[in-house]
């Protein structure tokens, strides 16, 4: 058992990303920019988009099914990705547009005047023209690009470090890990945080210097995403599969005992919990660009909520449930308030989707948490048959993230 | 008004009058045969000025006519300022006199208020004084109006001249205050009398104590008279600051006050240096002056630096093109020159200093007065939270349920109350009728809630909040779908209106109050409920042992069901308070949802002390912040939710933390 490889011991791993693959393969032949033009650009960036939820939602599947951190905030640490990234687009393809404008005059501009031009494009919605103290690296992708990983991972460090320090664990974590979603979106709804306030950061979907069409750009993020999403779920599942991955499920089921065994539990939490914001911050920077526009109604408490459905719908702590969740309920959710579901007549009543999708959408998530614990990725275990290990009716063990017998794999 | 005034005068000029016409009718002679009467014999000594009056000449008259002490001669300047006096051709005399019928003009005379026979209208004049005049007529009319037997029209008087105070009222306002009959009406010209002295006052060393008398004031008009006092104006002088000036105070250019390129303007104004030229305007000049790819010899490609291009410059206004700027180092140099101070309008050192000591005092006694009224909101703020959150701290606090749902519970209260007005139209009843109603109906969603949900996820605390969440979502869709996303009125009933003012600056609104008194029964009502009702030992039972409580012969699932349900239906009383303070959207419970769970966490759970002074804190805190940063709520928002999150991490069990088994673990 032990000198097999890793990927030998989860040959699940190997399924998914052939899986991952022949669905890219597939829409890049199907797509307008590569192929036979099946699939519309703006469908193929929905779907390149889905790629990045999943990847968020293996995130979330990480801290929450596998450390049992009902973490509802991983959406702001996707969202921060974003602005981080968005902030280079925007910078960077303003200045092309300001210093094209410019060239056309006799008189060539002085440097402070090229960034006094472009501040003023920049935060003129919002009143100013100054550049904010966060704005002094966006010139340099490189740093934005760090940023990505590091703003996210620098705030889960520094809020999960005060948070487990002081032992907030279980529904006050949760609620905690809400109120910091809820301070950084009102944050930025505020005008003068130096990200545009309510108006966010838009064109992200041009990047500067490329003129090849949004056909083409759509098939690159797609790439991109699905690498993302392949390369995510690898570490994922390499990150629980070792003894460090037991450890994490034993702080799971019982984490006084894992303390007593020696184990420091806030190190490996703080660890789970700053990995993951790297990941979702990622996630957020691949899917921005391609939704084109960024604002703090993104990182609004419910989406992190939403984050934790489609793990929970998909089934927890098994890593294709979370992938699966994210891309089912995004995908549906996508089609029925995209006005495109056709209306249902009860002759009395016209059952309109748009209006009724989310009253359905809550009582599923009831009737899952209720009857399906295992999600989705239940259905699995039929063809794997997996035995699930008899527990008597009790919890895997006697914390409140603990895994129930139902959702034994 | 006006009217009334001359009505009462002319009365008054009758009734004085009734000896002069007696004594006329007896003699039986026409009233233009007798000797003039006192006011006549006054007016025909200044006939001259009267007649073609000048307003740089006619002062000392008006002083003869309304110092002479006659009883009538109010209504003589009334009628004169009314430009209804005339002036008779045949012997000069002057009557007040009103048009008659075919072109004839009914004169009355003065001195004995009787009506003469209509004469033609060529066989008087009309006196018509200009407004320079009137106005020094009305002026004198005020030490008149002043000593007026109506109180209305003293107190009109007074108005007037506080909304337009002028030097000349100093003396008729101190001579009426000796024989005011009404005391409050004394206070208020003794008042009037110290602003007018503070402001144009002769003697310094009086203007001074009427300062220092004002010191602390709250009033409006007091901070009126002082702030034009210590009004400043902005100078410069070459070298030092010149000697008997009252300078406020020194500026730096450069520096926030007075930033350097308006510094160099009035320098520029001052010494008649070239004007600044702007950056921007620079490079348009110098785009204007483009010859072969060069401007001023300097090449096109090497202008983007300021220093290229004010060189460039240089070179224009040497070959005479341009007109000259200076550079950044002349700016540097002609600003060295001069030193910039503001000074006081008023020119005496003693008085500005005494209003700057007044104003400082009270401002300090308003700042003493808007910390209180803070407290007031922040109170009110914290009673909203309290509300919102008592509900919670009985689901949450004492049963560990954590409900999402929540919010929606506080939404669906207020849409009942909406439900209701829109049947009962009087405001006053369906306000009584929908507290109950809310009740009912939350109470009835939160027993159901717990009987299909929530009781199949007792210990799966995780797994409630999830599935509340579903439920949160699918409610908020459902209020949506039903009543629209435009926000929906709850009208307070009148007696709620208006607000409860207690000075010039402390004041809270009565719905306030009511929110505030809403909450102390609620909270006396939990108190009550939990250590003095058979359901509420039952409850506590339950949740400290479930397992306990069921061998002792209660139902812990019957006394689940009721607790949350009670907790929900408090839920729906808080959403009619709320709704009545802030408009009905189906997101209203989202608002406050996290305050709420934020309320309980921070006080402490399991205890409703707790929740109120979690409430209480948050309230303050919220208003704290808001208070050093008014303009923007948000970021008050976002502070203090971070100083919550750091404040858990001192206290992670809030502010009032269970002890022993009652913790649970």
């Amino acid at each position: 058992m032990k000198n097999r490889s890793f990927i030998a011991r989860n040959p699940s791993i190997l399924v998914f990303l052939a899986c991952l693959g022949i669905f890219t393969l597939a829409v890049t032949i199907a797509s307008e920019g590569f192929g036979l033009g099946l699939i519309s650009t703006s469908f193929v960036k929905t779907l390149g988009k889905t790629l990045c939820l999943c990847l968020v939602a293996v995130a979330m599947d990480l801290i929450w099914g596998y450390c049992g951190i009902l973490s509802l905030g991983h959406f702001a640490f996707f969202g921060l990705g974003g602005y981080m990234i968005g902030m280079w687009l925007m910078y960077e393809r303003t200045r092309l547009i300001v210093t094209e404008s410019m060239a056309a005059q006799e008189i060539p501009p002085t440097p402070q005047e090229v960034v006094d031009a472009i501040g003023t494009q920049i935060f003129g919605v919002v009143g100013s023209s100054e550049f904010p103290l966060i704005w002094s690296f966006a010139h340099s992708l490189t740093v934005q690009l760090i940023l990505v990983v590091a703003v996210p991972g620098l705030l889960a460090l520094v809020f999960g470090w005060l948070a487990f320090r002081s032992r907030v664990a279980g529904v006050y974590l949760s609620i905690l890990t809400q109120a910091m979603t809820l301070a950084l979106a009102l944050y930025l709804f505020q005008n003068d945080s130096g990200l545009r306030g309510n108006n966010g950061l838009s064109g992200l979907q041009n990047l500067p210097g490329v003129t090849a069409s949004q056909d083409v750009v759509s098939i690159w993020f797609l790439w991109a995403s699905a690498l993302a999403l392949a390369l995510g779920y690898l570490l994922s599942a390499w990150v629980v599969s070792g003894k460090f991955g037991s450890v994490i499920r034993g702080i799971r089921d019982n984490e006084a005992r894992v303390r007593f065994l020696g184990y420091s539990v806030e190190t490996y939490k703080l660890a789970m919990f700053t990995l993951t914001a790297c990941i979702a911050g990622i996630a957020g920077a691949l899917y921005y660009p391609q939704a084109g526009i960024i604002n703090p109604a993104e990182i609004a408490p419910i989406a992190s909520i939403y984050l934790a459905v489609w793990v929970a719908i998909g089934g927890r702590g098994r890593l294709y449930g979370a992938v699966i969740g994210a891309a089912l309920v995004s995908l549906v959710s996508t089609y029925f308030t995209g006005g495109q579901a056709p209306d249902i007549p009860l002759g009395f009543y016209t059952i309109s989707w748009v209006d009724w999708w989310t009253v359905l959408l809550g009582l599923t998530f009831v009737l899952v948490t209720l009857f399906a614990p295992k999600g989705i990725g239940g259905l699995f275990d039929l063809v794997a048959q997996r035995a699930a290990p008899d527990r008597h009716g009790a919890d895997y063990g006697p914390d409140k993230g603990a895994k129930r017998e139902e959702e034994g794999q | 008004m006006i009217k009334a005034l001359k009505a009462l005068a002319l009365l008054g000029a009758l009734i004085l009058g009734a000896p002069l016409s007696a004594q006329d009718t007896a003699t039986g002679s026409p009233a233009d045969t007798v000797t003039p009467g006192p006011i006549q014999s006054l007016l025909q000594e200044h006939a001259a000025d009267i007649a073609k009056p000048s307003r740089r000449t006619i002062q000392p008259v008006i002083d003869a006519l309304s110092g002479s002490g006659l009883p009538g001669m109010q209504q003589v300047l009334q009628t004169w300022e009314a430009r209804e006096m005339y002036q008779r051709e045949s012997d000069g005399w002057f009557f007040a006199g009103e048009k008659g019928p075919d072109r004839t003009i009914i004169l009355t005379d003065f001195d004995s208020g009787e009506e003469l026979e209509p004469v033609p209208s060529d066989a008087v004049d009309i006196l018509r004084p200009n407004s320079g005049v009137r106005g020094l007529i009305a002026s004198a009319l005020v030490r008149f109006q002043l000593q007026d037997e109506n109180p209305t029209l003293r107190q009109d008087a007074l108005t007037a001249i506080s909304r337009n105070p002028d030097p000349s009222h100093i003396a008729p306002l101190r001579e009426s205050i000796e024989g005011e009959p009404d005391p409050a009406m004394k206070a208020q010209k003794e008042r009037l009398l110290t602003l007018l002295t503070i402001s144009f006052g002769e003697d310094e060393a009086a203007r001074i104590a009427a300062i220092e008398s004002v010191a602390g004031d709250l009033n409006v008009d007091t901070r009126g008279t002082l702030n034009p006092l210590v009004a400043t104006t902005r100078r410069l002088a070459e070298g030092e600051v010149p000697e008997g000036a009252n300078v406020a105070r020194t500026l730096r250019p450069g520096t926030e006050e007075l930033p350097r390129e308006e510094a160099y303007d009035l320098v520029a104004a001052e010494a008649d240096l070239p004007a600044r030229i702007d950056p921007a305007d620079r490079r348009n000049v110098l785009q204007a002056n483009i010859e072969g790819g060069a401007v001023g010899g300097v090449p096109l490609a090497e202008l983007n630096t300021i220093e290229a291009r004010e060189r460039a410059y240089a070179a224009l206004v040497e070959a005479g093109a341009v007109p000259p700027a200076p550079t950044e180092a002349e700016i540097d140099a002609a600003l060295a020159r001069f030193t910039f101070y503001e000074e006081y309008s008023e020119p005496s050192p003693a008085v500005t200093e005494a209003a700057n000591k007044a104003l400082r005092a009270i401002d300090t006694k308003v700042g003493l007065n808007t910390t209180l009224d803070l407290g007031l909101d922040a109170l009110s703020l914290a009673s909203i939270y309290f509300l919102a959150a008592i509900g919670l701290a009985i689901t949450f606090g004492v049963m560990g349920v954590i409900n999402m749902a929540h919010g929606e519970f506080i939404m669906m209260g207020a849409y009942t109350g909406y439900v209701v007005q829109q049947m009962i139209p009087n405001h006053t009843v369906s306000i009584i009728v929908a507290i109950p109603l809310a009740f009912a109906v939350t109470f009835a969603a939160g027993v159901a809630m717990e009987r299909l949900v929530i009781r199949w996820l007792y210990n799966r605390p995780l797994e409630t909040l999830l599935a509340t969440f579903g439920i949160s979502i699918a409610l908020q869709q459902l209020a949506k779908n039903i009543f629209g996303t435009q926000a929906r009125p709850l009208t307070a009933p009148g007696w709620l209106d208006g607000q409860w003012q207690i000075n010039e600056i402390v004041g809270i609104s009565m719905i306030r109050v009511a929110i505030f008194v809403l909450a102390i029964v609620f909270l006396l009502f939990f108190l009550f409920l939990m250590k003095k009702t058979r359901l509420g030992l039952e409850t506590r039972a339950v949740t400290q042992n479930p397992r306990m409580a069921a061998s002792m012969g209660i139902n812990p699932g019957r006394v689940n069901m009721l607790t949350f349900g009670l907790g929900s239906g408090i839920a729906g009383i808080a959403g009619v308070a709320i709704g009545l303070y802030a408009k009905v959207t189906s997101e209203l419970g989202t608002d406050y949802i996290v305050q709420s769970f934020m309320t309980v966490v921070v006080g402490g759970v399991g205890n409703i002390w707790g929740t109120l002074l979690g409430a209480g804190m948050i309230g303050s805190l919220q208003k704290g912040i808001e208070w050093l940063n008014p303009s923007n709520t948000l970021a008050a928002q976002t502070y203090m939710i971070i100083f919550i999150i750091i404040f858990i991490q001192f206290r992670p069990r809030g502010i009032i933390a269970l002890k022993g088994r009652a913790a649970g673990d």
